[in-house]
Formats: structure tokens, sequence, C-alpha cells
């Protein structure tokens, strides 16, 4: 028996206030994946591109995902612990890039949980939208919980 | 800086690139993610939940596989999306390093959607860490 909670696939979390992206935290990321290209702490050479402001590097979403996910995996009812937690794939979709200054909303929808051999695959996808609502960003990741007995 | 055109072809490779990774690095990867998990920081805590010892982020190992595209690419807004597995930990060693090899190759070609799939091998000691690790990019 997996201690995941399955009645929760289908549900939405929208409860994490917005996330405001900021020049400061987009170049403290980019340094510390090694992304040396301009436009992530430069905003003339992001406005170059054609950006309002610096652009934040491919998988800084995954900040403000894990962020809003908390809602989820730290409901008492979801019955997740996390420190029999793995991370076992993630995948970034693209609408169009961060921006500093962008103000994103996310819904983390819980897609699948699926049980095998003891190890509990919880699928969740955070949509991230802007202020106006325009989609920016979708990053569905799926973590490996160990039931008690394995 | 280099700008993927439509004439790529299948199974070019694009580079290949080391990228080091420190405890230094992972503490800094821990501030600015948000990701305090002691795994990556705490030998004594990895050692008792089974790891060998401090382990980098998955996240972390993604995020450089992911910049050495974006910063080969001339416009950031070409990655259309990035994808991996989580196949095997790597362990980061204090003192020292480790390298991780990052190999770009062409994966598939859609000239009429205008993309392409780069495949980014991400290799510690010629073994692969991540699976599945396939980006689509915007061709021009």
């Amino acid at each position: 028996m997996s201690a995941v909670n399955a009645d929760f696939v289908g549900r939405v979390f929208t409860g994490t206030p917005p996330y405001v992206a900021s020049r400061a935290k987009i170049a403290e990321f980019a340094a510390a994946v090694g992304a040396e290209a301009a436009v992530h702490v430069d905003p003339a050479a992001a406005q170059a591109l054609g950006y309002a402001d610096v652009v934040a590097p491919g998988t800084f979403a995954v900040v403000i995902a894990q962020r809003a996910e908390a809602e989820y995996i730290q409901d008492p009812a979801a019955a997740i612990d996390f420190s029999r937690v793995v991370h076992a794939n993630e995948v970034f979709t693209h609408h169009r890039p961060i921006v500093a200054g962008d103000q994103l909303h996310t819904a983390v929808h819980v897609d699948s949980i699926t049980e095998r051999a003891g190890i509990a695959m919880v699928t969740t996808r955070s949509v991230i939208s802007d202020g106006a609502g325009e989609l920016v960003c979708e990053v569905t990741s799926t973590l490996a919980v160990r039931g008690e007995d394995s | 800086m280099t700008t993927l055109t439509t004439a790529v072809e299948k199974g070019t490779e694009l580079y290949l690139l080391t990228r080091t990774v420190t405890r230094d690095r992972l503490v800094r990867y821990a501030g600015a993610s948000g990701d305090f998990n002691p795994i990556h920081y705490n030998d004594r805590f990895a050692t008792e939940v089974g790891l060998p010892g401090v382990i980098a982020h998955g996240m972390l190992t993604m995020g450089l596989a992911c910049a050495t595209l974006t910063d080969w690419l001339d416009d950031p807004a070409d990655l259309i999306s990035y994808g991996v597995r989580f196949t095997r930990p790597v362990p980061v060693p204090d003192p020292g390093e480790v390298a991780l090899e990052v190999r770009a190759v062409v994966g598939t070609v859609d000239p009429e959607a205008g993309t392409a799939r780069i495949d980014l091998a991400v290799t510690l000691e010629g073994t692969s860490v991540l699976g599945k690790s396939q980006a689509h990019v915007r061709l021009h």
C-alpha cells in the first residue's frame, strides 16, 4: 500500500501568492547554473534582443514551480513524506521567456499518482501565467515516493 | 553565439563542453533555487539516508546542461522545451570537484514545424547521469 493519497489526482492548487521575478534573483540563478549569456544580467543586452528586461535561464521556472508545489506536497492530507522523495523527472515547456518584472501566477495540477513495487510516482504540472493571464511556462515534475516497506 | 537554421542535419554534434561541480557550487545553487535539502551539503545526513555522500541537486545538473545550450544559442527564446529523467546521482567530493561532460547532438529536425530536437548527453566519467535529456529549439 502506498501512503500517498491518490484522491488528489485532478486537484488544482492556486493558493500561492504571485512570484515577482527580479534582476537580482535571475542573476544569482544564472551564476549558479553557469549561464553566462549577457541577456541574464545586462538589461541593455536583453533589450537589444527585444526583451523588456533581463531574461531568466531556461530552468529558472523550477524556483517558481517548487514554491507553488509546496501547497500540495505539504498538505498533510496528501500524505507525501518528503524524506522519502526522489526527483524522477522534470520537463519545462516555454511559451515565452521569463523576464525581470514579471508577476507570475502558478496553478499546480496533480496530473497522476501511480504506484508500482511500493513506489508512488506523483506527477504535477505547474502552469505559470503572467499578470495579463497569458501562459508563460509549464513545468511537469515527477516525484518518486518510497513506501513505508520499501 | 549561434542561430540554428532548418538546414541543420540530424546527427550533427553542436558542441562538447565540460562543467565542473564543487561543494561551493552546490551551496550557490541551494541559495539561488531555494532547495535546501541537506543531502546537497551535509555529508552526515546524506550518509544516514543511504547515499555515498553529498550529491548534486538533479536540477543543478539539468540547469548546467540547459545553460550550455542557451549560451550557445543567440536568443534564449529559441529554447521551446527541455526535459530530463534523473537516472544517477552525482556525488560531489570534499575536497575536490567532479567534471560533467555535456555533448549536444541534433536528434531530429522538423523543417515544417521549424524545430529541432537537441539531445544533451550529460556524463560523469563516461557514465550517463540524465536520461532522455532532450531539448526542442526553434530553427531560423
